[in-house]
């Protein structure tokens, strides 16, 4: 198309005066162009996904293979080590599906909460004015995030919680937490009559709390007096309820993991694939994190700090009412990516079969009903919906949140 | 204006006493004194910094160095009471680590294939090397074409080597280097689709990206070992590997198509203008005016990605592909390595591995920046 341009110049603006100028030709008319190029593309698309249908739909046949999502109402047939909600091997794949996808959360989750918090403290760190500990955390940071997640999880799953010993000479902390290769067991919470009552106590102390920080915001932008909100709301969250959880007799009991046979029963209990798993998505993702965390507040202009020195601002301040809010606008869209990746790289669970939605669901069901279009479709749709879900909170915080640009 | 005297006046009549020198900030005491000691706090974190190299190193380098077997031909050496890392589990399994089941006669094709492709890279990555354009070009049409032949054989004599006998490093190279030299021209293309005007061709794009940035490349890994196969005509079957390459490929370039969307963006419009003005065509601008100059500045992105992509090929393991990880693993089941080090030696010689590729090209990716940076940048 290289001789084309003065016909396409015309096309453009066929003539208000000009009626002399002939129609170009329709294969130098844009719009005509976009039209075919449009339909082209798309007919490739459509032949190619009636093609995969028709494939997938004769391959099925021939391997007897039923399709339809009619298999989650059947009996799953295989226990889970790790259920959140309640699953017996009479549960139906269905049911089998939703532990999976609770375990993966629930390792996301506190996943998540670990990473932020050391990934903070490491990004932290690596720009302190002490040296020894702005080397550590550029040694950590550049160690962990050169080595591959899954050598993490083989490393904590294979070469340290299976060297700890067995039940019977398990590792003790504190006299009630227990640690050996079956996992790692601790005393668990058991609430007595009246329990209720301090948990509404702390609700209602959030509450207040929620209001007052906005009376305390409203009032200082009237008349400029602070007021310390967060000794106010501790007081409120955590005294109150723990005055009247002593005044009502301390109804909470823990109930002890005791070793019996072989294996202790009682207690919670952390399978060690779920902790292995746990601490090397944490380590991982926190070198990520301490990366934007540092570039965050690098990203700070030095002028602000020098600004609000200048103010009469002290250093802690400066960092809490200065630095922090306007590195946050820099950290937390990264952040939240790296949040996604978190939850995307715990599938991984399924290389030390962790029973995540995976592992459970694309792995061991998939092996048992053999119809794989439609349990990845649905794997993949959960985690697709994850991330739409992510990039709509991240769009809308990133509006809210954008430098009002003059 | 009162002039006389108010009790509140003051008025210094002797000179304030000398302060003393401030201390020293040269000198190691000063660089001692000012980086770590120079407040509470400070010291305080500097104890915890000790006390924290304190725990970790001693074990690490006892484990690793002082305390380890450095020689031996069989279990027996690493069986001491007390004994550290197990090297000779590694130096005998090197062969293995590095081409597989690839047969032992035949291994010279790999070699060759390195280093072919070592030499046609270099000159590449060192900046003052003339003749670029040719060399890039060698490694993206005639070099793919020559390590094929070499590394699967069945024509000119050589014997066919079965993609199932490779393993090790062999297969992380082929990989990663598969993965991102695939999804380089892909990940352009579907950039430049995503910025379309065309509506049907920007949601394409966009529906391709989203999907494959959104679920995790395992998922993608199953999804080339089980459901590609159903896709295809009866009949019809591709090799395992091919299969997790073209998985790889499409995953890798939807990230490498937003990498790219990056630059374009970066690109003033009176770039576009000023083609159009000239009267280039729509592909015109992008291969001589926007392309040359976007993918200048996401160099250190597309080194990201490759990096990425390098430590995401240890999941070829989990559909049964041996890589480097997975080879090493697999040899972990040697009756005649067994002992309680073999494991541990084995993931440490790995992470090393990883960590030596992957700092590296982070650190000439770095370079690489500086070196590019032309001061166009406004930050």
């Amino acid at each position: 198309m290289a001789g084309s341009q003065p016909p396409a110049q015309t096309g453009a603006q066929t003539g208000p005066q000009t009626g002399a100028v002939p129609r170009p030709a329709l294969i130098n008319d844009a719009r005509v162009r976009a039209i075919v190029y449009q339909a082209l593309t798309l007919a490739v698309v459509v032949w190619l996904g009636a093609e995969i249908w028709t494939n997938a739909v004769s391959n099925l046949e021939r391997a007897n293979i039923a399709s339809g999502f009619g298999f989650l109402d059947t009996t799953a047939g295989f226990g889970i080590v790790q259920t959140l909600v309640p699953y017996t091997e009479e549960s139906t794949y269905a049911q089998a599906f939703l532990v999976g996808l609770l375990n993966t959360l629930l390792v996301a989750v506190v996943g998540i909460v670990l990473a932020t918090v050391l990934g903070f403290l490491v990004g932290i760190g690596s720009l302190s004015r002490n040296w020894l500990i702005r080397q550590i955390c550029i040694v950590y940071v550049e160690t962990m995030r050169n080595i591959p997640l899954l050598l993490h999880i083989f490393f904590w799953y294979f070469a340290v919680l299976r060297s700890v010993p067995g039940p019977r000479d398990s590792l003790e902390f504190l006299g009630s937490i227990f640690v050996n290769n079956r996992g790692v067991y601790f005393p668990r919470p058991v609430a007595e009559e009246g329990f209720g009552l301090v948990v509404m106590a702390v609700a209602v102390g959030i509450a207040i709390s929620v209001g007052l920080a906005r009376w305390a915001k409203q009032r200082r932008e009237r008349t400029g007096q602070p007021f310390p909100v967060a000794c106010a709301s501790f007081g409120l969250c955590v005294g109150v309820p723990l005055v009247l959880f002593a005044s009502i007799g301390q109804p909470l009991t823990f109930d002890y993991p005791v070793l019996q046979g072989f294996n202790f029963r009682g207690g919670l209990v952390m399978i060690p694939e779920f902790l292995s798993l746990l601490l090397a998505l944490s380590i991982y993702s926190a070198a990520f994190i301490a990366e934007n965390v540092r570039s965050g507040i690098l990203a700070v202009n030095k002028g602000q700090t020098e600004a609000a020195y200048a103010l009469g601002l002290q250093p802690g301040q400066t960092m809490r009412l200065v630095i922090i809010p306007q590195a946050l606008r820099v950290i937390i869209p990264p952040l939240t990516s790296q949040y996604l990746n978190l939850t995307k790289n715990s599938s991984l669970a399924v290389a030390i079969a962790y029973p995540d939605l995976v592992s459970v669901f694309a792995g061991t069901v998939l092996n048992q009903t053999g119809q794989a279009v439609e349990i990845l479709f649905l794997t993949m749709a959960v985690y697709l919906t994850l991330s739409l879900l992510t990039s709509l909170v991240m769009n809308w915080y990133n509006k809210k949140f954008a430098l009002a640009e003059r | 204006m009162p002039t006389h005297a108010s009790p509140l006046t003051f008025v210094r009549t002797q000179t304030v006493p000398v302060s003393p020198p401030p201390r020293p900030r040269r000198g190691v005491v000063g660089w001692v004194r000012e980086n770590l000691f120079s407040s509470i706090g400070n010291t305080v974190l500097t104890v915890f910094g000790v006390y924290l190299i304190a725990v970790t190193v001693p074990p690490v380098l006892d484990w690793a160095v002082f305390s380890a077997t450095w020689s031996g031909t069989g279990r027996e050496a690493c069986l001491r009471e007390g004994a550290g890392a197990c090297w000779p589990f590694i130096d005998a399994k090197m062969g293995q680590f590095i081409y597989g089941r690839y047969p032992l006669d035949e291994r010279w094709r790999v070699d060759w294939t390195f280093f072919i492709g070592v030499a046609a890279l270099v000159p590449l990555l060192i900046p003052s090397l003339p003749y670029k354009g040719w060399n890039a070009v060698f490694l993206l049409v005639p070099y793919p074409i020559i390590a094929f032949i070499l590394l699967t054989g069945g024509v000119f004599g050589l014997p066919e080597v079965e993609t199932s006998l490779w393993g090790g490093m062999l297969v992380t190279l082929v990989v990663a280097i598969t993965g991102i030299v695939a999804s380089l021209p892909l990940g352009v293309l579907l950039a430049l689709g995503r910025r379309s005007h065309l509506p049907v061709i920007r949601m394409l794009c966009i529906g391709f990206i989203e999907i494959w940035r959104g679920v995790p490349l395992i998922t993608v890994l199953f999804m080339a070992s089980v459901m590609l196969p159903l896709f295809l005509p009866e009949g019809v079957t591709f090799d395992k590997l091919l299969r997790c390459l073209v998985a790889v490929a499409l995953f890798s370039a939807a990230y490498m198509a937003e990498v790219v969307r990056g630059g374009l963006q970066a690109i003033p419009r009176g770039q576009y203008e000023g083609a159009q003005a000239l009267g280039l065509t729509y592909w015109q601008t992008m291969l001589f005016i926007i392309l040359p100059q976007a993918l200048k500045i996401v160099i250190p992105g597309i080194v990201n990605n490759f990096i990425a992509l390098f430590k995401d090929t240890t999941l070829v393991l989990i559909i049964g592909l041996f890589d480097l990880l997975g080879i090493i693993q697999l040899n972990f089941t040697d009756a005649e390595w067994s002992t309680p080090q073999t494991a541990v030696t084995g993931y440490v010689f790995a992470a090393m591995v990883y960590f030596v590729i992957c700092s590296g090209m982070s650190q000439y990716s770095r370079y690489m920046e500086r070196r590019l940076d032309t001061g166009h940048r406004n930050d």
